[in-house]
């Protein structure tokens, strides 16, 4: 599998060098820095050169490399890269060339524990840091507790949980948090609307609980409804597309029944993804209007509306127009919120802290153009959007249920939240920079 | 989380001259905290790639401790030199042997892990007794490490782990209560197997099966893709087996890691060979999708990986994501080997009911940036017309506004696939000549330039100035690419028998200065055998020369049945991402630099020579070239030593071959040979002869 692993600094300076397999050498790794860094034109995450793969993944200003000999699983190794950033972040709340320089010495011991002779181990954070600690910050966890504990529960059927927990107050938050996803045309038709949805939980509970937790998953619903008749639960109800679960949930369980149940990790993690693609509610509409007048001026006009109850309020709301790359200056009103042009951006940035449900909003300005002595190709980017609203699904989705069973019996309290938020939010507008010629 | 960071001396520093003479004053040092940053420091200089292997015996001093971070370090340093200091390595044996009896489990697992990356014969010898402890320890943590140490002493002395029973240990692993132990007890005999020699180290059988099916709802990701493979390899009895696995793998479509998704799609569709219930194979169609979907949302290089998996997948079972060609839309900042990808796969999806929603998303890539994209993008609108008919008007108007925007590369990609949508529907869409007649002047790539002229002579009767463009080229026929020479000579043998009146000269001098002034004998000798067949007989040349075209589809990015089912065994892995078999990227024994870089220029070679698009170019232009022998065959000058040394002396004789023109009596079995698909040799041996009888 893994012959080695390297990060690099974006110079191509290295920065960990960690060999799992003695098919090569440490000098290796000059070969991904002449052909990969100091190459300008890469296409592609994976170089093999002779036999011997390289597979790259960035994050912040460092490379992620990890180096095969021989047909490895390449969704494994990249998936692999991405949960190492994931543990680095986690340990170190930022994964930078500086956190890896300042910890060099824990991200060597993370990469012993971590991968064995290039084969994968137990990569869950929370399980790490009980035994995989800094120096200077002992984790009050591993000095209490036995290693051998540690070593069984990382290894055992419920890794992620060790059994002695105690709260004295028993308590669940979850989070349902909505990405939508949108691709509209220039004609104002939607190519693509989607949502991911993510439902976070945090557990504080004692024990060894239980859980079982209920949406209104449409496939789900109908199954009872063909027994109670209730019709109207039915219309609304959602339709899941798909979706995947946290390491402690029964998969088998969920395939044949459709039920969610699992034993949920201490403190905070994900416990479900999920898409959807039917019936998607937009929060916001787009009405580009973008002329050109001459080669000189474009005039803008944006109008955007909320589509969500009046009761909700969306923060946050940020529409990027982007503006020719020859704009000279630019002249903007606004009926809400502030917009200002950003060359750097190449855009109009248009920010509204707050957006009622309902309410409508425009933009308008003109563009002054300084005249190109050389046409440069500039493909006109999408107008895209930021927002969240909270307590609002895209989707429809609901949270039904979430029960807890433990041998204590003891009660606990549930909190369910709700937020959408802006995915890839992207309106095309029509290519007004091409010259067209008619004969 | 902020919390873990903490600052810490510079370790990265620039150094002096006499480092390691410092540091080896350091290592002694009476201090604890002085010797421990005296090893992150000479872990550091490693790490950069200085030679700190001077330092041996005084890091190894430091291996007996009771600071686990500090022997971490030690066995970081003596796992990079062992291999240099095989003597000393020797008094590192006690400290291992005593960890591997430590009270705590960690100090075990670490004492045996390490001891396995040791490659010195010399501790082997020592490593036997502590991994047959370590493989009955009560600690599982223990269990899973010294699993894999199997495999370490596996792939440095084969007969040793096989003598002293570990592989049988190994083996009867799999059925531990721990499902780590089982999932690295699992990978360790994979690797085994592969390795050995017999291949039979790691046979499933139903009560292994059984242990398997239970450890892969239990055991972490990794474990879980390891569990996975092993079933891949594994061939069901009969359906009703492969439905009862299928059923328990289905589950893991689920999982959040997308390596696991795709491991649990390999088993499905291996296993989909073998399930003969229609029921079943349905089921499972329909159960795939909504998961490679769902792969497009992760990571842009997993993203990757699974695209050229669903690639694959399609080209095995196309009416997998038919409903789907939406999700596969670029977005405006996908990378651009993401983009490529996804073009490739929506031309897979096409058909008459997505066609016109496909063609405005192409046309919309068609103006972005990235030339590359671009371009493929203006060939999926070609293919698009190619695959289906109903929609090739509709595409033929695209191209057209494509054309319009007199963006340069746009306009001769455009040029080049119009050129194929003419060649598969002849005589359909000539009314847009004029308008690609304009471009001529602006046509600066050999390949578009070559598709117009091709363009031109195939339609020349319908070109009122054919003459008149074609003629623009005599006078820099000596400056162009041979792609477009060929075709001039080509293109005007043809205006010539479509418009014989008026059009003689022309030929005349292009054949004169085809013959006498090229170099390249491909475009010599085709010159020479156009001038003797016009000479001999022009009906015939009117047969062989103006014949009707093979029919041409969208061919060139599928695969070969056993490729493809090769591919398919292979999902999720380096052969699935580059579609080719595992061994031609893999080779036997290490690279030195300089094999790396011959090998790099190499790859880099034969990347652009496979690349599908690019593949297909190349067979259409063969097309091109091979049009008029109807026939795949090479070049006739391939392997012609005599017509090409003959033929400077033949070219004193132009002005007699030229009265040949009007057709002689000289016999014709030139004609004959070139439109049956006869061998080259015959060809040229009819030329040479013909050649020769000329004087």
């Amino acid at each position: 599998m893994i012959s080695a692993f390297f990060i690099y600094n974006q110079k191509g300076e290295v920065l960990i060098s960690r060999l799992y397999r003695q098919d090569l050498k440490r000098s290796v790794a000059d070969i991904f820095r002449i052909q990969v860094i100091s190459n300008t034109d890469v296409r592609s995450p994976i170089i093999t050169l002779g036999s011997t793969s390289f597979f790259h993944v960035r994050h912040d200003n460092l490379y992620i490399v990890a180096v095969t000999k021989c047909n490895a699983n390449a969704a494994l190794v990249f998936e692999f890269c991405y949960r190492l950033v994931n543990i680095g972040k986690a340990y170190f709340g930022k994964f930078d060339e500086e956190a890896v320089k300042n910890n060099f010495v824990l991200i060597y011991e993370l990469l012993d524990e971590v991968l064995d002779f290039g084969y994968p181990q137990n990569s869950e954070t929370e399980t790490l840091k009980m035994y995989i600690t800094t120096e200077g910050v002992k984790s009050q966890r591993a000095v209490k507790e036995d290693s051998s504990k540690i070593t069984i529960q990382a290894t055992g059927a419920t890794s992620w949980r060790r059994s002695d927990i105690k709260y004295r107050k028993n308590e669940a938050f979850i989070d349902v948090i909505e990405s939508v996803n949108l691709l509209m045309s220039t004609k104002g038709t939607t190519l693509r609307a989607d949502v991911s949805g993510q439902i976070m939980m945090r557990a504080y509970l004692s024990g060894t609980p239980e859980c079982k937790f209920g949406l209104n998953d449409k496939l789900l619903l109908e199954k009872d409804t063909s027994h109670r008749g209730l019709s109207q639960r039915r219309t609304n109800a959602v339709e899941i597309d798909d979706c995947q679960f946290h390491q402690c949930v029964k998969l088998g369980k969920f395939d044949s029944d459709r039920t969610i149940s699992f034993v949920p990790p201490d403190g905070e993690f994900e416990l479900m993804r999920y898409r959807t693609t039917e019936n998607v509610n937009l929060p916001f509409r787009v009405h580009p209007v973008v002329n050109e007048i001459g080669k000189s001026r474009v005039e803008y006009r944006v109008t955007v509306k909320a589509n969500f109850s009046p009761k909700l309020i969306a923060n946050n709301v940020v529409i990027r127009i982007p503006t020719p790359l020859n704009t000279a200056s630019i002249n903007i009103r606004v009926t809400a919120g502030r917009a200002r042009y950003v060359p750097a951006e190449n855009s109009i940035v248009w920010k509204l802290p707050r957006f009622q449900g309902q309410s409508e909003a425009t933009l308008s300005g003109e563009a002054e153009l300084s005249s190109m002595t050389v046409k440069k190709a500039w493909s006109r980017p999408p107008i895209s959007m930021d927002f969240q609203v909270l307590m609002f699904t895209s989707s429809g989705l609901l949270v039904r249920f979430l029960k807890v069973f433990e041998k204590s019996n003891y009660t606990s309290v549930k909190w369910v939240r709700y937020m959408t938020k802006a995915g890839s939010y992207q309106i095309r507008v029509r290519k007004f920079f091409i010259i067209k010629f008619s004969y | 989380m902020n919390d873990f960071r903490v600052t810490k001396p510079k370790f990265f520093a620039t150094t002096k001259k006499g480092e390691n003479y410092e540091l080896r004053a350091d290592l002694n040092s009476e201090y604890r905290d002085r010797r421990k940053d005296a090893i992150k420091k000479v872990i550091a200089n490693m790490t950069v790639g200085k030679d700190v292997s001077g330092l041996f015996p005084e890091v190894l001093k430091n291996m007996q401790t009771e600071d686990l971070e500090q022997k971490k370090l030690v066995y970081l340093y003596l796992m990079n030199y062992a291999k240099t200091q095989p003597e000393l390595v020797i008094l590192a044996v006690n400290t291992f042997v005593k960890d591997t009896d430590d009270i705590n489990p960690l100090i075990r697992a670490l004492a045996i892990r390490t001891m396995g990356c040791i490659r010195v014969e010399k501790i082997i010898d020592y490593l036997c007794e502590p991994l047959r402890k370590c493989l009955k320890d009560d600690n599982p943590y223990v269990r899973k490490t010294a699993a894999i140490c199997v495999a370490k002493l596996y792939d440095l002395n084969p007969e040793l782990a096989t003598e002293n029973g570990f592989v049988a240990v190994l083996q009867d692993m799999v059925s531990d209560a721990n499902p780590m132990v089982v999932a690295n007890a699992v990978t360790a005999l994979a690797e085994i197997n592969e390795a050995s020699t017999t291949k039979d180290i790691f046979v499933i059988n139903t009560p292994t099966l059984t242990k398997l099916l239970v450890a892969l709802n239990e055991c972490t990701e990794w474990g879980r893709i390891a569990i996975l493979t092993a079933l891949a390899d594994y061939r069901p009895s009969d359906s009703k087996e492969a439905e009862h696995i299928v059923e328990r793998v289905i589950p893991q479509f689920q999982h959040v890691n997308g390596s696991v998704v795709l491991s649990a799609i390999k088993v499905v569709m291996i296993y989909m060979r073998i399930i003969k219930t229609d029921e079943m194979l349905r089921q499972l169609v329909r159960k795939m999708a909504p998961p490679l979907v769902t792969l497009l949302a992760s990571a842009p290089e997993v993203q990757y990986v699974a695209l050229r998996n669903i690639n694959l997948i399609l080209q095995k079972r196309s009416d997998i994501l038919q409903n789907e060609i939406r999700v596969f839309f670029c977005k405006y900042n996908d990378p651009p080997y993401v983009k490529l990808e996804k073009l490739e796969i929506m031309i897979k999806l096409a058909n008459d009911k997505n066609v016109d929603q496909l063609l405005s998303e192409l046309k919309e890539y068609a103006s972005e940036v990235d030339v590359d994209f671009v371009r493929k993008s203006v060939r999926a609108i070609g293919q698009c017309a190619i695959k289906i008919d109903e929609a090739s008007e509709r595409c033929i108007n695209v191209l057209l506004d494509l054309i319009n925007t007199k963006v340069n590369y746009v306009v001769q990609e455009a040029i080049i696939v119009i050129k194929d949508i003419f060649r598969k529907y002849p005589n359909n869409y000539e009314g847009i000549i004029p308008t690609l007649c304009q471009n001529l002047e602006v046509l600066d790539e050999p390949e578009a330039k070559a598709s117009l002229i091709w363009i031109i002579g195939e339609y020349a009767e319908r070109i009122e100035n054919a003459d008149e463009l074609l003629v623009t080229f005599l006078d820099t026929f000596r400056d162009e690419n041979s792609q477009v020479q060929l075709q001039l000579v080509t293109a005007t043998v043809k205006l010539f028998l479509k418009k014989p009146q008026a059009t003689q000269n022309i030929v005349w001098r292009l054949l004169q200065i085809a013959t006498s002034e090229c170099d390249n004998p491909d475009i010599r000798d085709r010159a020479y055998v156009y001038w003797r067949l016009l000479s001999t007989d022009p009906q015939a040349a009117k047969a062989v020369v103006l014949s009707d075209r093979p029919v041409i589809s969208v061919q060139g990015n599928t695969l070969s049945g056993p490729l493809l089912e090769e591919l398919i065994n292979n999902i999720s892995t380096l052969a699935s991402v580059y579609h080719k078999p595992p061994e031609t990227f893999l080779g036997r024994g290490r690279f030195g630099a300089d094999a790396v870089q011959r090998r790099a220029i190499e790859e880099q070679e034969e990347a652009s020579r496979e690349s599908p698009i690019q593949a297909q170019v190349k067979t259409n232009i063969e097309n091109l070239l091979d049009l008029d022998f109807n026939d795949n065959s090479a070049t006739p000058t391939s392997n012609t030593p005599p017509s090409s040394s003959k033929s400077t002396n033949a070219t004193a004789n132009v002005d007699d071959l030229l009265d040949l023109f009007g057709g002689s009596n000289m016999n014709n079995d030139l004609s004959t040979p070139l439109q049956s698909s006869s061998s080259n040799n015959h060809q040229n041996n009819g030329l040479t002869n013909d050649l020769v009888s000329l004087f």
